[in-house]
């Protein structure tokens, strides 16, 4: 790792709040305000690779660090994480994990349906690194052993809030792509195992067969003044 | 460092003891809706679309001497980032149909019907900016607004969203906004997207800001990001052809004006691809990162309105944007995510706004533009607002009372995208407020197009942000998820027919160079360049210190 400081000349004011980081083993003194994406901007990073939404949504950031005299390596999304002195950091720019093709049509929300598509899924080890490593604290662990039960329900429930970071597959020794078996779980249990209510496709037969064209017409032909009035006198539904 | 008490600061934990004590006599208590009259006072005066500053004419074109802002307006006036003459276009790198520029919800849904409508996938293209989803679209919260229920229809969705537009909304979009949106519900669940569900069976609705009826459907706060997922995992079941960090940098033409393709370059090899299309469909998303008026945005990296500028070279007629949407509840605090969404569900669920002296301050669900209005006044006309410790003014959104009025455990099972966010930086909504102030949030105008998403130049098709005249001047909660959908697969649909037809000419960037010399003309005092692609963040420590390498390349 370099000793040499990259040279950012600051003004006077900005000389408190100051933490020394290290990108790419470069050191960098940063706000310490600032989340790692953030301080990797003020160092000078323009981004392509590894910023998204920048809000903890799309799983574009995941990155890994360590910190000075610490032997663990960590992981975090970088936008909603604070840097911290002494952060080694670096980026994890892509997740190289295939997702097999598969028409959802064709299936059983059952566990074969899992395993014909990620035979993997039988190799899980039960080691835990998956949950370990997952940024939004899903139990990674736990879903792919209820996709491995069969019980897909569960499975999609646990693994609702994930990003698609694709850290769980990183670290898998089983070589499993968590986050794609979790999207096949998802789909099975929303198509298959969810209900839709009746009031659905009565609402649809409608529009087919025109019965709010009247209205429309009506409604379309109405000055502005008048379409007003309706609409400042519209009744509310309470919520 | 500051000390801090469950995340908040001393100063502001006197404000939230106000919120505390009120909080009991709150349940139930219900603010009047504003009149008319009183909406339109408080627009005028405090919403910055109303504001003469910060706002400037159009000076070329189709839309020349339109008002908008002049971040807008910049961009617009700006000079390609390249020169036309080095591109050379007798070599065509990518021959197809239809190529979509943009894949979030809206060209990704348009990519899937397409190919739903007979076109083969070898003959559609689909180019992203950066990887497949970077976009709005999995940033959205809240909801999908559908008209689905017994208690509703789609003519009252019609008038909520027309009257939440100020009228200004085009008929015809708005109504196949409405018209088309339980189709889309069906092909979601079709598709397998999980829709929360009540213990009843029946989906889980509430309402948001200018609704009449209980009508946002959710998967809890990540609505947006369940929607798009499924939807990328059945394109790429359908083995559709798509192009990562290569984003389109100008529209090409033929020799009647026709547009014909694009330009795309892509941002690691530095290379640029000529692409031949029968029909192009822009679904490029909306302009956050333009931070209009200096706000923060809720948008994503690439939301830099480069389809609109791109499309408006090409000779398209804009409309509606000289208003922007801020949302009324961007985070205010802690500094790490402000200006970052805080999904209108809350209010939804039962959160009131409230000002430092924990009463509350407006109606909690006023259309977006009135209840951003509210709380900018009470931030800059009354002293009833909590200051930050960065000098950041905000006021309150009482979350804890949602689990006063619907029980434990409703935030973290519908609200558990904003319960993970603010845990990582320290503070538990269910025991605290939050504090907010409007953040940039969305591109109201745009593109203008007609039902079937035309554009005003032959070729070129429109879904999505990037799109003006579905919501008219402000739209409502939920509105963007159907629009994304509704004219993402009207535009597949029409694209499979218009391709049958359609013969583009001789490959050219005339218009481009026409541009150049138009711009040349209006004398500017500043040169820009535009598409943006990307905003800039680095430190002007860095900036002060950036120079342009020569490079040989033969």
């Amino acid at each position: 790792m370099s000793k040499t400081k990259t040279t950012l000349k600051k003004k006077k004011e900005e000389k408190t709040g100051m933490v020394k980081i290290y990108i790419m083993g470069q050191a960098y003194d940063v706000p310490e305000t600032l989340t790692i994406m953030k301080a990797m901007e003020y160092a000078g990073y323009k981004f392509t690779r590894g910023s998204g939404c920048r809000a903890g949504f799309c799983g574009a950031c995941s990155t890994v660090y360590r910190k000075e005299g610490d032997f663990r390596i960590y992981t975090a999304l970088a936008c909603q994480t604070i840097v911290e002195a002494g952060m080694v950091l670096t980026q994890l720019p892509f997740v190289p994990a295939d997702k097999p093709e598969y028409d959802i049509n064709s299936l059983t929300p059952s566990a074969n349906t899992i395993l014909r598509y990620f035979p993997e899924v039988a190799r899980c080890l039960s080691c835990n690194a998956c949950s370990k490593v997952c940024p939004q604290e899903i139990k990674v662990m736990d879903y792919v052993q209820y996709c491995l039960q069969g019980q897909i329900s569960k499975a999609a429930e646990e693994s609702f809030d994930c990003v698609s970071c694709g850290l769980c597959a990183i670290r898998c020794p089983a070589e499993i792509p968590q986050y794609h078996v979790a999207q096949l779980a998802r789909r099975l249990h929303g198509k298959y195992l969810m209900k839709t209510p009746d009031y659905l496709d009565i609402r649809i037969k409608e529009i087919k067969e025109d019965k709010y064209k009247e209205g429309f017409k009506e409604m379309m032909a109405l000055s502005k003044e008048k379409l007003e009035e309706k609409y400042k006198n519209r009744d509310r539904e309470s919520n | 460092m500051m000390k801090l008490k469950g995340g908040y600061t001393e100063e502001m934990r006197k404000s939230i003891d106000n919120v505390n004590k009120t909080r009991s006599k709150r349940i139930g208590e219900v603010f009047d809706h504003m009149t008319m009259k009183e909406r339109d006072d408080v627009l005028k005066n405090y919403h910055p679309d109303y504001k003469a500053d910060g706002k400037r004419a159009i000076a070329y074109g189709e839309n020349k001497s339109d008002i908008v802002p002049v971040e807008v307006a910049d961009i617009l006036e700006s000079y390609p980032i390249f020169n036309p003459d080095d591109i050379d276009l007798s070599q065509i790198d990518y021959d197809v149909s239809i190529l979509i520029i943009g894949g979030g919800g809206a060209g990704t849904s348009a990519a899937i019907w397409a190919n739903y409508s007979g076109v083969p996938v070898d003959e559609i293209l689909v180019s992203n900016k950066l990887r497949h989803g970077d976009a709005n679209t999995v940033m959205a919260q809240g909801g999908i607004q559908i008209a689905d229920r017994p208690e509703d229809s789609p003519l009252i969705h019609y008038l909520d969203a027309v009257g939440g537009g100020h009228f200004d909304n085009i008929p015809e979009l708005a109504k196949a906004l409405v018209n088309d949106a339980p189709d889309i519900l069906r092909w979601h669940k079709d598709l397998g997207v999980m829709y929360d569900l009540d213990e009843d069976g029946n989906f889980m609705v509430l309402s948001g800001g200018g609704t009449s009826r209980s009508r946002m459907h959710s998967a809890k706060d990540y609505t947006g990001l369940e929607i798009f997922r499924v939807i990328r995992d059945e394109f790429r079941g359908l083995d559709i052809p798509s192009l990562e960090f290569t984003p389109a940098i100008e529209l090409l033409t033929d020799e009647t004006g026709r547009v014909a393709g694009a330009v795309l370059y892509h941002l690691e090899t530095k290379q640029y691809f000529v692409v031949k299309a029968k029909t192009t469909i822009m679904s490029t998303g909306g302009f956050g990162r333009l931070h209009v008026s200096g706000f923060p945005t809720t948008n994503h990296y690439g939301a830099t309105m480069d389809g609109v500028l791109m499309s408006y070279r090409a000779g398209a007629k804009l409309r509606n944007l000289e208003s922007t949407q801020f949302h009324p509840t961007g985070a205010a605090y802690p500094e790490q995510i402000v200006g970052l969404l805080i999904t209108e569900k809350v209010r939804g669920l039962g959160a009131q706004v409230l000002g430092n002296n924990g009463e509350q301050i407006c109606y909690p669900l006023e259309p977006r533009d009135v209840e951003a209005s509210a709380v900018i006044k009470c931030c800059t006309s009354t002293e009833n607002f909590i200051e930050t410790p960065t000098g950041m003014r905000g006021v309150w959104l009482d979350s804890p009372l949602i689990e006063e009025i619907r029980g434990k455990g409703t935030i973290v099972n519908n609200l558990s995208a904003m319960d993970r966010m603010f845990q990582r930086f320290g503070i538990d909504l269910t025991v605290d407020p939050i504090l907010i102030y409007p953040s940039l949030h969305y591109q109201n105008g745009g593109v203008l197009h007609d039902e079937l998403c035309h554009s005003s130049v032959s070729g070129l098709l429109i879904a999505g942000e990037v799109s003006g005249g579905v919501h008219g001047k402000n739209r409502l909660m939920g509105n963007s998820l159907l629009e994304i959908n509704v004219f993402g697969r009207r535009a597949g649909i029409e694209a499979a027919k218009e391709i049958k037809n359609a013969k583009p000419g001789k490959l050219s960037l005339d218009h481009i160079k026409k541009s150049i010399s138009v711009i040349d003309s209006l004398g500017l005092k500043k040169k820009r360049y535009g598409p943006m692609i990307l905003p800039e963040y680095r430190s002007d420590i860095v900036r002060d210190r950036l120079v342009q390498l020569y490079e040989s390349t033969d």
